[in-house]
């Protein structure tokens, strides 16, 4: 792997590892299983270019992205929680929604950003080439969002987020309103995946509807990454492993990419299939090394 | 303090499986009574506490606590008033969250909770003191998980929680019943020391008839979702195991599964 294959990764790493934030929160933290993310983060890159190319400033249009991933999210968990529609099934028909909902914003299948103005101009503005753009862009949106969660789930409103997730009924007859709870914290997690698909959309100079294909195994791959190899003793400690799975999961992915054995060569739309089995090697590894060091 | 008018609740109603859970039951407790709730299984105890505190709503009848009307309050707006302890000790606390976490989640009990810290350095002082009135020296581990202890310990720590902030009504259903006997004894000693100090309104669900006569100033026996024998004053305090049995009896006039009022 070339040193330019190895930034764009981690720059992918850092970008999609908002992402995979929002993952965790719903996955882990509210044990709420959640596809709206393949259809929020394109609904947020939507958001963004739409904004841009109609002269709204960049970092105002990712407040937009964030705002309508967050009424995603909240249309998710309210037909869970008020109509009693089973979660996965609920966002899924988000998800469904969502594709021909951003066909109608972008007013077609996707929107160009080449010659636009995107939050990167700020830092190439100090002559900082392209490639280290992404990565201190990227890089510090993601520290910054990893702080946000964890200071937001040490306050009051957060522990009662936690606890939600962890004795629904213990919360509830300590007088919190666990629905409420629910989807204010879905529309957190689209929120941040959303802000994931617009800077997403900003780097590649376009949004596109079917850019969100396979963003839940991505991020379910990444939180399974990171609290495989760094561990999720706490809270902070789970965020910033799910960073940093984002992070080797690219970086896997890249090498992936790169190897030749023999004639052989992976092609991109092989990535699905190496991520199923990223997936499967992470889910079984620690029933494995349980299993190894038990003998 | 708690009234409730004759509530009906049927489970699966119109199907094979319909329970009549309460059958026109109506109850009325004072301020500051301690009552002590049997009955046999299915007899409709869980349904009453759950009814109190809003698990479900009844299909007819009216609630109401401390004068409010909460017929129509969903159960974490009635944790205003209520709180309470269950059998399992897996469902009082959050076994991921440290002692100090859970117990601020249990201050905040019926209140607002807005972006303030979870846990606050002045209430980590009131925790260490109340949790060394327990004597398990879980004043010394605020920071460990919950999950690490105990059932017995949960279980105190649940009491504690559930009463650092006074309730109107503290509802404890079969607290003890997953214990150990030495264990559920600690835990009734201080459920009743709790009690007492607080002058707490209590109903508190045993399958043990010893510790329904010995505890509390009031005693109600439930049957098929009615209450069919309500004992207190001297009526209660002169009462025995052999006496209960015998009420039971001749109210019922019935013979009933007698090892599942005796288990326990």
């Amino acid at each position: 792997m070339t040193l330019y294959a190895a930034l764009g990764a981690i720059e992918q790493g850092f970008v999609y590892g908002i992402m995979v934030i929002g993952v965790y929160l719903t996955f882990r933290i509210l044990d709420f299983p959640d596809l709206t993310v393949d259809g929020s983060l394109p609904l947020g890159a939507s958001i963004s270019a739409v904004a841009i190319t109609s002269g709204v400033n960049p970092y105002l249009s990712l407040l937009l992205a964030l705002a309508g991933g967050f009424l995603a999210g909240m249309v998710t968990a309210i037909l869970n929680t008020k109509f009693k529609i089973l979660h996965l099934l609920a966002s899924i028909l988000t998800m469904i929604a969502l594709y021909s909902i951003n066909i109608r914003i972008m007013a077609g299948p996707n929107v160009a950003l080449l010659g636009s103005a995107t939050v990167f101009d700020a830092v190439t503005g100090f002559g900082i080439p392209t490639h280290f753009a992404g990565l201190i862009i990227f890089g510090s949106f993601a520290v910054l969002v990893v702080c946000f969660v964890v200071w937001f789930l040490s306050t009051e409103l957060g522990q009662a987020i936690l606890a939600t997730g962890d004795n629904p009924q213990m919360i509830r007859s300590l007088g919190v309103n666990t629905d409420a709870v629910i989807i204010l914290g879905v529309g957190i997690s689209n929120a941040l995946v959303a802000l994931s698909g617009a800077l997403v959309a900003q780097n590649q100079g376009a949004a596109d509807v079917g850019m969100g294909i396979g963003t839940i195994v991505a991020g379910l791959a990444s939180v399974i990454i990171g609290e495989t190899v760094f561990g999720c003793r706490t809270i902070a400690r789970a965020f910033i492993a799910a960073l940093l799975g984002s992070i080797v999961y690219r970086l896997a992915i890249a090498l992936a990419l790169g190897l030749e054995i023999g004639g052989f060569k992976f092609n991109p739309s092989d990535l699905n299939l190496i991520t199923a089995v990223l997936v499967i090697v992470a889910l079984i590894f620690p029933n494995l090394k349980r299993r190894l060091i038990a003998r | 303090m708690i009234a409730l008018d004759k509530i009906i609740k049927y489970f699966h109603k119109g199907s094979v499986n319909e329970v009549f859970a309460l059958n026109n039951l109506s109850l009325s407790i004072a301020e500051g009574d301690f009552v002590t709730v049997i009955g046999s299984n299915g007899a409709g105890k869980s349904t009453l506490l759950n009814c109190i505190a809003g698990g479900f709503f009844p299909d007819s009848g009216t609630i109401s606590i401390s004068g409010h009307d909460v017929s129509n309050w969903p159960e974490h707006k009635r944790a205003r008033f209520i709180a309470r302890v269950f059998q399992d000790p897996l469902l009082g606390t959050c076994p991921s969250a440290t002692i100090e976490q859970n117990m601020a989640l249990a201050i905040r009990r019926g209140m607002r909770r807005g972006l303030g810290p979870g846990v606050k350095a002045a209430d980590r002082i009131r925790f260490r003191r109340e949790l060394a009135q327990l004597g398990l020296g879980l004043e010394e581990r605020l920071l460990d998980k919950v999950g690490l202890l105990s059932g017995g310990q949960r279980q105190a720590l649940t009491m504690l929680m559930a009463t650092m902030i006074r309730p109107e009504v503290l509802l404890l259903d079969e607290h003890i019943a997953a214990l150990d006997p030495k264990t559920a004894n600690q835990i009734l000693q201080l459920t009743h020391d709790i009690v007492r100090q607080q002058g707490l309104t209590t109903l508190m669900i045993t399958h043990n008839m010893k510790h329904a006569i010995a505890f509390g100033n009031r005693l109600i026996m439930l049957h098929q979702g009615r209450i069919i024998l309500d004992l207190s004053g001297p009526a209660k305090d002169n009462l025995t195991v052999a006496d209960l049995l015998a009420q039971f009896y001749k109210t019922q006039g019935e013979e009933l599964a007698l090892d599942s009022l005796l288990l326990g």
